[in-house]
């Protein structure tokens, strides 16, 4: 286990300490977190060994101060991360637009349970997906990255770091309850097959220095604390060197911005996965733990002359709109399972424009949905 | 004399003879064996009554009494978020006192309790907690102190010890296990300036229960801590849960006073205080200690129960105690 990315055998992981080992492959050195079913484990993980490989793990007093501690330790320089689930994700929401606004890379996990409230601990639920989105006020850009096996718990969480080191921005991971418990065989890369993306730091003179300025990536380079770099971190609206300003130009400016630097790199933050798709007739479109249902479904499927095809979408904000349009001209139908009431579903119906027949198979009882389930329901189409 | 004497004067505490019949909270949860965390619930409503409104913050007490379709809870009951019991408590209480007030409802004398455990209470709950107790509402908070987050399977928290080993502070080379001290939530709570505050411990059952029903005497917010040993997370055999709460008692760990109308109080006065060394040799989850660390322990304790002598005036106390402190 210890050395369980350098051995290059492989492994029996869960996906919870898959997630631990991505993180520490990508350079994360700083854990803050709070005891969470089911995320907990990835807690425990981080702080057996993050101070093994000199890092700094923390258990706060609440999520609040978690998600707080991890925009420090990003501010001081450190590729930081915190993980939880649902009532915990809700009391982060104020400080992951504060990521946002001041642009503090920092990676959150939110190992998706049933609810809302308490709700269902220990059950699986893929009930955050607009919270993810939307779940901070005021209108802002955002990454959601979900993850359906153990070795993309582990990939995922590397491209998360990476993207929010590339962009300064918080990139959210939405596991749930089966991915996060569930134990498989993955081979970790050897850590120089990985690649690992660091912020860009400021190379001009302190003094020339302006810390929001605008340039072609639409990212500043970001100064650590410390460092000589001054700048100003606030949540409030501000102006290139980071002072509050209410000047509707400057607002208007950095808001621009603040998307752009997204949304102009949208083919670099969008994932998905395709399985036959060149002659698909019936479209499934899924993510999470309920892909792997999906994938069973659509290859059984294909076994009894059904042309049936999927997506797997790794990336759910930015929607992955360009790359789902031209199934939807030529499909028959899409099949939308999830674990709620259709969050993806209307998202898929909203792009759709009347191109095609969208149906939604929800589960909301806690239960994954099985391959059958999908597969009946594939061939009633 | 303060409020709080005022109300108490009267009361002539609980003996072996006098208990109450009645059981707020029913047998048949689903504790696990040996939780002292349970009983001491349990000793507390037993005191307080049935004619009470309860709630719960998350935590395992929540989870063991109301498995779907059951529940342990025979009085009106509700369980709230993880981190705002005292908060919602505050509500109940609020609308209760409005209602009466315009005659709306009938005047019922009924006691207000929140309760978390240790989690609930010294970190994400404190905010709710301290604003609760500040505007002085008429309730009792519960701290029901297990020393970690059993629930979600042993993590600390802030009440944890020095050196207890949890899932997230495993020792090792590089670690000792919890590197920081105890927090002292009921020194926080006393504080706030509120009639009653005062720790208790299921290994002194009518103590316990004295102290429960006096904090529901007094008008305005009390505080009431209850260290509850936990064999799960403690690592120690089920049928010694009390001998290790009691030992706590005994070794100065945990000492029991009450803070009536900011007068410190000693419960118990310990001559002979026992080395925290048999306290600690009792529990797994002390085990990678050394003498060395075990010394560092006993320093503080002794620093800590020298400084309670203080605030509670038992001067005669504080000299004997500076005589023996060597030997132990």
């Amino acid at each position: 286990m210890e050395d369980a990315v350098r051995s290059g055998k492989p492994v029996l992981l869960q996906g919870n300490e898959a997630m631990v080992e991505g993180a520490l492959a990508a350079g994360c050195r700083f854990f803050a977190g709070y005891p969470i079913t089911p995320a907990t484990e990835i807690s425990e993980a981080m702080s057996v060994k993050l101070p093994a490989v000199g890092g700094t793990f923390i258990q706060m007093e609440d999520e609040i101060a978690s998600l707080g501690a991890v925009i420090g330790a990003s501010l001081a320089g450190a590729k930081a991360m915190t993980a939880t689930s649902g009532p915990g994700f809700s009391l982060m929401q104020e400080n992951i637009g504060f990521a946002c606004v001041a642009e503090v890379p920092c990676v959150i996990v939110n190992v998706m349970r049933g609810g809302p409230s308490t709700g269902l601990p220990t059950r699986p639920s893929q009930g955050d997906v607009m919270q993810a989105r939307w779940g901070t006020h005021g209108e802002h850009p955002v990454i959601v990255l979900s993850v359906s096996t153990t070795w993309e718990c582990f990939d995922v969480t590397v491209k998360a770091f990476n993207l929010s080191e590339k962009y300064r921005t918080p990139v959210i991971i939405l596991s749930d309850e089966v991915v996060a418990h569930t134990r498989e065989k993955v081979q970790l890369p050897h850590p120089q097959e990985i690649e690992v993306i660091d912020r860009i730091k400021p190379n001009m003179p302190p003094e020339w220095y302006i810390p929001y300025e605008d340039n072609a990536r639409g990212v500043p380079p970001m100064g650590v604390f410390g460092d000589g770099y001054r700048y100003h971190v606030t949540g409030l609206i501000h102006d290139v060197r980071g002072f509050p300003t209410e000047r509707p130009d400057e607002i208007q400016a950095f808001l621009n911005r603040l998307h752009r630097k997204i949304y102009q790199n949208y083919f670099d933050i969008v994932f998905i996965e395709e399985e036959f798709t060149e002659d698909a007739e019936l479209l499934v479109i899924s993510y999470g733990s309920v892909a792997r249902s999906a994938k069973r479904a659509v290859r059984e499927a294909r076994k009894r002359g059904v042309k049936a095809g999927m997506v797997k979408l790794i990336t759910l904000w930015p929607f992955p709109r360009q790359f789902l349009e031209p199934y939807l001209r030529k499909v028959r139908a899409v099949l939308v399972p999830e674990m709620n009431f259709g969050q993806v579903a209307r998202e898929v119906k909203r792009i759709n424009q009347g191109m095609t027949r969208v149906e939604k198979l929800n589960r909301i009882d806690g239960q994954l949905i099985t391959p059958s389930e999908i597969l009946t329901r594939l061939l009633k189409m | 004399m303060g409020a709080a004497a005022e109300a108490l004067k009267d009361f002539k505490g609980f003996s072996m003879k006098n208990l109450p019949r009645e059981e707020p909270l029913s047998p048949g949860h689903r504790a696990c064996q040996g939780c002292a965390e349970i009983l001491s619930l349990r000793l507390a409503l037993k005191a307080i009554g049935k004619n009470v409104i309860v709630a719960s913050a998350t935590g395992c007490m929540e989870i063991v009494t109301t498995p779907y379709p059951q529940t342990a809870w025979r009085v009106p009951w509700i369980h709230v978020a993880f981190e705002n019991a005292a908060a919602v408590i505050s509500g109940v209480e609020a609308a209760y006192k409005a209602m009466t007030r315009k005659g709306k409802m009938e005047k019922k004398d009924v006691v207000f309790v929140a309760y978390g455990g240790d989690g609930g209470t010294a970190d994400i709950g404190l905010q709710a907690l301290s604003g609760a107790l500040e505007r002085g509402h008429n309730f009792v908070y519960l701290c029901l102190d297990n020393e970690a987050y059993m629930n979600t399977g042993i993590q600390r928290s802030s009440a944890t010890p020095y050196g207890a080993m949890t899932t997230t502070s495993p020792p090792g080379k590089k670690s000792i296990g919890q590197a920081t001290w105890k927090k002292n939530v009921p020194a926080i709570a006393a504080a706030h300036d509120i009639p009653y505050v005062a720790t208790a411990s299921p290994a002194y059952p009518i103590d316990l229960m004295n102290k429960a029903k006096k904090a529901s005497l007094v008008p305005g917010p009390a505080y009431v801590h209850i260290f509850c040993a936990c064999p799960t997370g403690w690592r120690h055999d089920s049928s010694i849960a009390i001998e290790v709460a009691r030992m706590a008692v005994a070794t100065n760990v945990f000492p029991l006073y009450e803070v009536i109308d900011g007068q410190w109080k000693l419960s118990r006065k310990n001559p002979k205080p026992k080395p925290v060394k048999e306290y600690l040799k009792l529990q797994r989850r002390f085990r990678h200690l050394t003498d060395a660390e075990i010394a560092k322990i006993q320093q503080r304790v002794n620093k800590e129960w020298k400084t309670l002598l203080a605030r509670c005036g038992e001067l005669e106390e504080l000299e004997k105690f500076g005589e023996i402190e060597q030997n132990l």
